[in-house]
C-alpha cells in the first residue's frame, strides 16, 4: 500500500466514480457490510478511501492524502491558490453543473453583469444597505465579481435552499449550482448571460504536498498508465 | 527577541517625531465592528481582513487599518482642528504563497484641519519625507480630485458622471464604461433588444410576462431603471476629442512642475478642470515652502486609484526603486468623504498617512531585505 486515494462515500458520485476506474481497468470495490466505508481496490498499488465529497479538498490541501476525487466546484472554492496545491489529473465527465449568478426573472432591466452593478448602486441608494447575493461559494463568487467590477454588493451565507432566499426576502440574487436550469425557473429567477462562474465537473486531483517518494511516484504512474490520463 | 525589540524601538523612534510634529498619540481598537468596514469598503475587505465572530457583537474584524477607528473616534468630539498619531497591528490576509506578511506594524500621523487644506496636504508629506529621508526611496504623489473634476467636466449626462465616478477605483470597469460611452463599444444586443421590445410591447407588459414580482427590489425600482436606460440609450455619445483629454489625463506622468503645466493646458479646453488644477498649483507652492523638491517630485494622474479607494484628493507613496515587488514603505492622502460618512452629517477636511516601520528597519540594515 503506497498512495492513498479517497474517493466520494455514497450516492451517484461513488458509483459513478467506481464506474469511471472499472471502464479503464482498475476494480474498485466495497468491502465489509453497506454501511461500512471502507473498499479496496484490485491490481494496484492504491490504498483507497472513502471520504465525504466535501472534506477530500480538505484532505488534499493537507496533503494527506495522495489523490482524490471530488468536484472542481469544491476544490476551487477552499483551496486558497487551488492550482498551487493540487493538480488536476483528469476530468471525469460526470457530476456536471454550473456555477452561475441568477436573479428574478421579473427584472427585464437586468441581462448582464453590468446592469447587476448597475442595479446594486440603485440598489443601495434606495434602501441603505448593499444588494445580497445568497451563496456557499463566497470565495468563487467574491473573485468573480471583484474580476467583472461589480460593486455595493454583499454575499450572504447560504447552505441550502439557496433558491428559495430571494421570495423570503433574505437575498436579492443568488449564485449557486445548477445543472438544467429547473430549479432557478421553478422559482423565478433567471441566469445572467455572463453570470458563469464557474463549470464544475469531478475531477481526479493530485495533492502537490503530499509525501512522494520514488515509491509513490512509481504507484503514481503505473495508475495513470492504467487509467490512461495525461 | 531582538528582531521584535528592534522593530518596537523603531516604531517608536517614528511615533516621537510624529509627536514632536505636535500630533497627540492615540489607541484604536484590535476587534472593530465589521459592518462599518463593510460598508465603507464593500465585500473585498472580507477577502483581505480576518473576519471573526463575537457572540454577543456579532461579526467583527481584525484591525485592517487606522484611519477609520481614529476617523470615528474624532468625529464622536475631536478637538478641531486635530493632529493625530498612532502605532501599532494591523491584520491583513495575504495571498497563499505571496509571503507578505499579515500582521504588521503602522505608525501613523493624521490631521484634520479646515484652516489650510494644501497646507495640511504638504505638511503632512513634507513629514513623512524627512522621517524617511536616511532611505533610498522613490516618492509619487497623485491627486484623485483631478480625475473626478475631469469626469465633472465630460458633455454627457449626470447618470453616466456618476457611473463613472462610481468606478475610479477599478480602472478596467471605468475603461469599460468610457467606451461605451463614448460608442467606441456597443451596447450589449440584450440591451438593443430590451429597448426595442420595451418601444413595441411597453415596459408593464414585458415585466408581467416575465415573472411575479419577487424580493425587496419592487417593481417600481424595475421601472425607474428601465426609464433610465431609455434615456441612457437617447444619450449622445461623449465626444472623441473629450474622451481624448480625460485619457491623457489619466495616464498623465512627469515631475510635478511639468504636470501642472500640461494640466494647466488641458484647462484652455476644460475650464472645468482649473479649480482641481489650482489646488495642484496651490499644493506644489506649499510643498516647496515645506522644504520639499518638487522640481524632482513625481506626479501621477492615476497614483492611488487601484489601492486606495477613500481617498477623494492628494495622494502619496514611498517604495523601493529596485523592488517593486515589496508593498509601499509608507502612504497617505486626503479623505474629506470619508469623515462625511463616518461623522453622520458633520465633516472636516482630513489627510494623512502610515508609514510600515518593518520594511524601514529592513532597507536600513542593508537595503536588500
Amino acid at each position: 500500500m503506497t498512495i492513498r486515494l479517497a474517493v466520494p462515500s455514497k450516492g451517484r458520485l461513488m458509483e459513478k466514480t467506481f464506474g469511471w476506474f472499472a471502464e479503464r481497468g482498475v476494480e474498485m470495490r466495497r468491502t465489509g457490510s453497506e454501511r461500512e466505508y471502507a473498499a479496496a481496490v484490485d491490481g494496484v498499488d492504491v490504498e483507497l478511501m472513502l471520504l465525504s465529497a466535501g472534506e477530500i479538498p480538505r484532505e488534499l490541501a493537507a496533503g494527506r492524502i495522495h489523490l482524490g476525487v471530488t468536484g472542481s466546484d469544491l476544490v476551487q472554492e477552499r483551496i486558497p491558490a487551488w492550482d498551487q496545491t493540487v493538480e488536476v489529473v483528469a476530468p471525469m465527465g460526470f457530476g456536471h453543473a454550473d456555477l452561475v449568478i441568477a436573479v428574478p426573472a421579473f427584472w427585464i432591466d437586468v441581462a448582464t453583469l453590468d446592469d447587476l452593478d448597475a442595479v446594486a448602486a440603485a440598489f443601495r441608494r434606495q434602501h441603505g444597505f448593499r444588494l445580497r447575493v445568497a451563496t456557499k461559494y463566497h470565495r468563487l463568487v467574491r473573485d468573480f465579481l471583484r474580476e467583472a467590477g461589480v460593486a455595493d454588493y454583499q454575499l450572504v451565507d447560504s447552505q441550502g435552499a439557496t433558491e428559495g432566499t430571494v421570495a423570503h426576502g433574505t437575498a436579492e440574487a443568488i449564485a449557486d449550482i445548477t445543472s438544467t436550469g429547473e430549479t432557478l425557473r421553478a422559482n423565478h429567477l433567471k441566469i445572467l448571460e455572463d453570470g458563469l462562474i464557474h463549470r464544475s465537473e469531478a475531477t481526479l486531483f493530485r495533492a502537490r504536498g503530499a509525501d512522494w517518494g520514488a515509491v509513490e511516484k512509481a504507484a503514481l504512474a503505473d495508475l495513470v498508465a492504467r487509467i490512461g490520463a495525461a | 527577541m531582538s528582531g521584535k525589540s528592534a522593530l518596537r524601538a523603531e516604531a517608536a523612534r517614528l511615533l516621537a517625531l510624529f509627536v514632536a510634529a505636535g500630533a497627540t498619540p492615540v489607541e484604536a481598537d484590535l476587534l472593530l465592528p465589521a459592518e462599518t468596514l463593510l460598508d465603507l469598503y464593500g465585500e473585498d475587505i472580507r477577502a483581505r481582513a480576518y473576519v471573526t465572530h463575537d457572540p454577543d457583537r456579532g461579526e467583527l474584524m481584525l484591525r485592517p487599518d487606522f484611519t477609520v477607528p481614529v476617523v470615528q473616534m474624532h468625529m464622536q468630539g475631536g478637538a478641531d482642528p486635530a493632529r493625530y498619531c498612532y502605532q501599532g497591528e494591523v491584520f491583513r490576509t495575504q495571498a497563499a504563497g505571496s509571503g507578505r506578511p499579515s500582521e504588521y506594524l503602522q505608525v501613523g500621523y493624521e490631521v484634520f484641519d479646515r484652516a489650510d487644506p494644501t497646507r495640511a496636504d504638504a505638511e503632512v508629506f513634507a513629514l513623512f519625507a524627512r522621517a524617511l529621508g536616511a532611505l533610498d526611496l522613490r516618492a509619487v504623489t497623485g491627486d484623485i480630485s483631478i480625475v473626478s473634476a475631469a469626469i465633472d467636466t465630460l458633455a454627457t449626462s449626470e447618470a453616466r458622471k456618476a457611473a463613472l465616478r462610481r468606478h475610479i477605483w477599478r480602472p478596467r470597469r471605468f475603461r469599460a464604461l468610457i467606451d461605451r460611452f463614448t460608442g467606441k463599444q456597443p451596447a450589449p444586443p440584450a440591451r438593443a433588444a430590451l429597448i426595442a421590445a420595451m418601444a413595441a410591447k411597453g415596459g408593464e407588459g414585458l415585466m408581467a410576462k416575465a415573472g411575479p414580482e419577487i424580493g425587496l427590489r419592487a417593481r417600481q425600482e424595475v421601472t425607474e431603471r428601465l426609464e433610465a436606460l431609455l434615456a441612457d440609450a437617447a444619450t449622445p455619445p461623449i465626444p472623441a476629442p473629450q474622451a481624448e483629454v480625460l485619457s491623457a489625463i489619466l495616464t498623465l506622468k512627469a515631475m510635478m512642475p511639468d504636470a501642472h503645466e500640461q494640466l494647466r493646458d488641458i484647462c484652455v479646453d476644460l475650464p472645468g478642470l482649473q479649480p482641481a488644477v489650482d489646488r495642484l498649483e496651490a499644493r506644489m507652492q506649499a510643498l516647496g515652502a515645506a522644504g520639499v523638491d518638487v522640481a524632482h517630485l513625481p506626479f501621477e494622474a492615476s497614483f492611488g486609484r487601484t489601492t486606495m479607494e477613500y481617498y477623494d484628493g492628494f495622494v502619496f507613496g514611498f517604495l523601493v526603486p529596485t523592488r517593486p515587488d515589496l508593498p509601499l514603505v509608507a502612504s497617505g492622502g486626503r479623505y474629506d468623504a470619508l469623515t462625511r460618512i463616518l461623522g453622520a452629517g458633520r465633516a472636516i477636511p482630513a489627510v494623512g498617512g502610515v508609514i510600515r516601520p518593518e520594511l524601514v528597519l529592513r532597507l536600513a540594515a542593508g537595503g536588500a531585505p
